[in-house]
């Protein structure tokens, strides 16, 4: 019986549903086909810019994390103003202020779109992952510390040995969510303009929308393509979970 | 960063007076803020003795200790740890360290790694020793705190009584040559202190120097060379083990080992005649 609700939405929408349309406009074949030539390499160029984006993004994360957490005040407050200010500020901005105000501004053009991609939206997510390694950082028991230090263990070794390490584990789900975000994110690439060879999924949809009927087909197969990236991924963060897991707090 | 200072390499120099002075403490002062919690503490340790700690909760005992290995950084007096002060500014406190064992009431072991990578970690990195040699002396001190066989479990797969002698066995890797003991039991279910408790008393009498902040009376007592009696951030009384928990000189020292020996009869004044020594 508390179903019954929902079986009536299904109904209804069911009903309401021109199915017709709906196979030839957004579920057309002859498009979904028309793309497949296109789209590996789209695949192929969005997990380049993700990836080139998060290399970017944690190591200057990880230098800004480092940096919130001195003991030196103009480091604080030089991570702090970063954060805040890239944090602040939607990423297309800054992905439009590298396609043309960096140029103009410094008189480098960067003829890479995968530099663009991955300085424009690293720059970015540094500013989140920063926060996210403090976090992690932080929430690393400071018995742990004590133990190592009591060892012999210096400053250096027991932040690379044992706090790091265990911080990993512990932001290892936010990590996760950065990572698709920033996937997500590479949409924003296109407007700097890209040559075909250099589109990435969500380029190769737009294009598709108008040229076609049924053109909308594309933003189906565009979606699940973004979906063949993410699932895994989150698949693959649950099973790194798991099997660093053997180390949970009491 | 790799070479160590050969001035210091040889371990103990006891250099000033009493020959085998271990820990020698001068007019210890500490604060946190304005809270004053070590005011003026004078106390000498030296080799092969076993030194108890008693006190109150509060009475700065845990403090004391953690100030000899500068986990906690002394506001005034001086410290000296195996012939180094190790109050100076300059001093090298990781080489001092690499010296002394620590064990904390909350295990505190690396709960990342495995109990033979617990034991490992430090020696590798810390005195350069290889694979083979590190796992070696790990396994001897495991067996030795009667736990081989666990080389390859997560601390977190082990009950509280055998994380702390895996956290024993860590310390004991590094060869110290002074063992400081915070409180090791406390964190732990009764059935389980015993065992802690049977390691300890074998270390001791295998002649290591230890200083044993505890609340183990029993422990005190039988394996204690010395017990010092700490209140309100002073050293009440200091003397032979015996003495100080069987005999007390001081009030204080006898209020509170009635209170910790017999809690339910709060009015029975005159416990001098020597309290059972209860579990």
């Amino acid at each position: 019986m508390q179903y019954a609700a929902l079986v009536a939405a299904v109904v209804v929408v069911a009903v309401a549903t021109d199915w017709t349309r709906v196979g030839t406009q957004l579920f057309n074949p002859a498009v979904a086909a028309d793309m497949a030539a296109s789209l590996p390499v789209a695949l192929k160029n969005t997990v380049v810019y993700t990836l080139a984006a998060f290399a970017i993004g944690l190591s200057l994360g990880t230098v800004l994390a480092l940096m919130r957490l001195s003991s030196v005040g103009p480091y604080r407050w030089i991570a702090t103003l970063y954060i805040e200010f890239f944090r602040g500020i939607p990423a297309l901005l800054v992905v439009i202020a590298f396609g043309y105000a960096v140029p103009i501004a410094l008189g480098v053009r960067i003829e890479s779109v995968i530099a663009k991609a991955g300085l424009a939206l690293g720059m970015v997510s540094a500013a989140y992952i920063a926060e996210t390694l403090r976090a992690g950082i932080q929430a690393v028991p400071k018995g742990q510390v004590e133990a190592a230090r009591s060892l012999g263990m210096s400053p250096t070794r027991t932040l690379v040995q044992v706090v790091i390490p265990q911080a990993f584990r512990i932001v290892l789900p936010p990590m996760t969510n950065e990572l698709i975000l920033l996937t997500k994110d590479t949409s924003l690439i296109s407007v700097v303009g890209l040559l075909p060879t250099q589109f990435d999924l969500t380029k190769v949809g737009r294009d598709m929308l108008n040229s076609a009927t049924g053109g909308l087909t594309a933003l189906f197969v565009v979606g699940a393509c973004y979906l063949v990236i993410t699932i895994p991924l989150g698949l693959v963060a649950r099973w790194l979970e798991r099997r660093t897991g053997g180390g949970s707090r009491p | 960063m790799t070479v160590s200072p050969e001035a210091h390499a040889g371990g103990v120099t006891t250099r000033t007076g009493g020959e085998d002075v271990v820990v020698r403490i001068d007019a210890l002062h500490k604060s946190f803020g304005e809270k004053q919690v070590l005011r003026g503490i004078d106390l000498e340790v030296r080799s092969g003795e076993v030194v108890c700690v008693i006190g109150p909760s509060g009475s700065g005992k845990s403090t004391l200790l953690r100030c000899v290995n500068l986990l906690e950084e002394p506001t005034g007096g001086s410290i000296e740890v195996l012939g180094t002060e190790v109050t100076d500014p300059d001093v090298d406190i990781d080489h001092v360290r690499t010296h002394v064992g620590m064990v904390f009431q909350q295990f505190n072991l690396f709960t990342h790694r495995t109990v033979l990578d617990n034991c490992t970690m430090a020696q590798r990195t810390v005195l350069r020793r290889s694979r083979a040699e590190a796992e070696r002396v790990a396994r001897e001190n495991l067996a030795r705190v009667g736990l081989a066989g666990t080389e390859s479990l997560m601390p977190a797969q082990l009950s509280g009584g055998m994380q702390q002698r895996v956290a024993i066995a860590r310390a004991l890797s590094m060869d110290p040559q002074l063992m400081l003991f915070d409180e090791p039991t406390s964190a732990l279910d009764p059935e389980l202190v015993g065992d802690v408790l049977g390691v300890m008393r074998d270390l001791a009498e295998g002649g290591m120097t230890m200083i044993v902040v505890t609340h183990e009376m029993a422990f005190a007592r039988e394996v204690g060379d010395r017990v010092v009696f700490m209140d309100g951030g002073v050293v009440v009384e200091d003397g032979p083990a015996d003495e100080v928990i069987g005999a007390p000189r001081e009030e204080r020292t006898r209020e509170f080992l009635q209170r910790v020996l017999d809690p339910t009869h709060r009015h029975d004044d005159q416990g001098a005649g020597g309290p059972g020594t209860s579990g």
